[in-house]
């Protein structure tokens, strides 16, 4: 499977060849220490590496994004996804949400919003300003392993695109992609549409930047 | 040695079903338990420790809130109240999170006398399950010195 070969290559400014390690590194955002506790270990034991912050300020703080210009740091702490609670004092996941979709080095990264409310037009909210998938809490191991393999997927695509620039096999291969059931006991069944159609959305957005 | 351990794991198995059985614990807590292995072997008491202590810093935050003599902000104590509600249910509180949903209720309906109780049971509550969770924990630990292994229960 290609996601367990090269997924990105960067060339930085001073030359060197780095081939990012197929492991996720996730930020992951919650002012509950208890739930920092939890969605820890349950990204850790999912194989990613993790890296845990309070707040949405500090999140931005820790991807450079809040006008400090020590950035070098950032190509070998380089985040694939961002999973942040909704509800936080100060800025909001859905906040922070905006603001790393309006910023063009993150928003290609793709953000998962955690809520304890199931409250559909604030899940609507969050899937239409580019979130890419909406967990109910308390969040269990097969929510995370979901939102893995989605996002390994994804990269999957991307990498096939690079290969292959073949925009009509791309779609029609996420036509007839069904999302990956998920175990867990929330009803879902609202979000069921979601994924895929958000899926379709920045297929045909990434696309269109390589063309 | 066998006899103890398997009398040891016996009691461990039927104090943890009741706690199950009598609403001290939901479905959340074995999602937890699903976490913890040879590599984390203290991690739900560990997650379980960190919450007893939110509990005391967020019920502080509450009898704070409703300790001002004049108005009272229901914003402040509802605000502490769905945090407490929060991590009661990440680590599976069932009776805690169920003391915060009609908590939140009274502070939504500004009901003073309704949040002093809630305040009062909540706090009750959760000294309970801390009492109860300790015995779990100690048993599995006469277990483990008993040379046996703490076993997997099955709460269906």
């Amino acid at each position: 499977m290609a996601v367990g070969e090269v997924m990105r290559m960067e060339i930085p400014a001073g030359g060197d060849l780095t081939v990012t390690s197929p492991e996720l590194h996730v930020l992951a955002v919650d002012d509950s220490i208890v739930d920092r506790k939890v969605i820890e270990r349950l990204l850790r034991i999912s194989a990613c590496k993790v890296t845990t912050v309070e707040s949405g300020t500090r999140a931005l703080q820790y991807l450079g994004l809040d006008g400090d210009k020590g950035a070098s740091h950032l190509k070998d702490l380089k985040v694939n996804l961002i999973v942040t609670d909704y509800s936080m004092p100060g800025l909001t996941g859905y906040d922070l949400l905006k603001k790393l979709k309006e910023s063009s080095a993150f928003r290609e990264i793709p953000v998962v919003i955690m809520s304890s409310e199931n409250i559909l037009p604030r899940i609507e909210q969050c899937l239409k300003e580019g979130a890419e998938d909406f967990l109910l809490k308390p969040v269990k191991l097969a929510d995370v392993k979901r939102i893995k393999q989605l996002i390994m997927r994804n990269e999957a695509e991307e990498c096939k695109t690079l290969s292959h620039s073949n925009k009509r096999k791309l779609a029609q291969d996420i036509d007839t992609t069904s999302p990956s059931s998920s175990s867990s006991s929330h009803d879902d069944s609202s979000l069921k549409d979601f994924p895929s159609s958000k899926r379709i959305k920045s297929e045909s957005e990434n696309l269109s930047s390589l063309l | 040695m066998d006899a103890l351990v398997a009398q040891l794991q016996m009691q461990f198995r039927d104090y943890t079903i009741s706690l199950y059985q009598q609403g001290f614990l939901d479905d959340q807590f074995t999602e937890l338990k699903k976490l913890q292995d040879e590599g984390s072997p203290d991690f739900v008491a560990e997650v379980l420790s960190l919450f007893f202590e939110d509990c005391v810093k967020l019920i502080g935050n509450m009898a704070r809130a409703l300790d001002q003599t004049g108005t009272v902000d229901y914003s402040q104590v509802g605000a502490s109240v769905h945090q407490l509600k929060g991590s009661s249910s990440s680590v599976g509180a069932k009776r805690v999170k169920g003391l915060c949903v009609t908590f939140k209720e009274y502070c939504e309906a500004k009901n003073y006398e309704g949040c002093v109780r809630c305040l009062q049971q909540v706090d009750i509550e959760y000294k309970t399950l801390k009492t109860k969770l300790q015995d779990m924990f100690n048993l599995e630990k006469q277990i483990i010195q008993a040379g046996g292994i703490v076993p997997q229960v099955d709460i269906n």
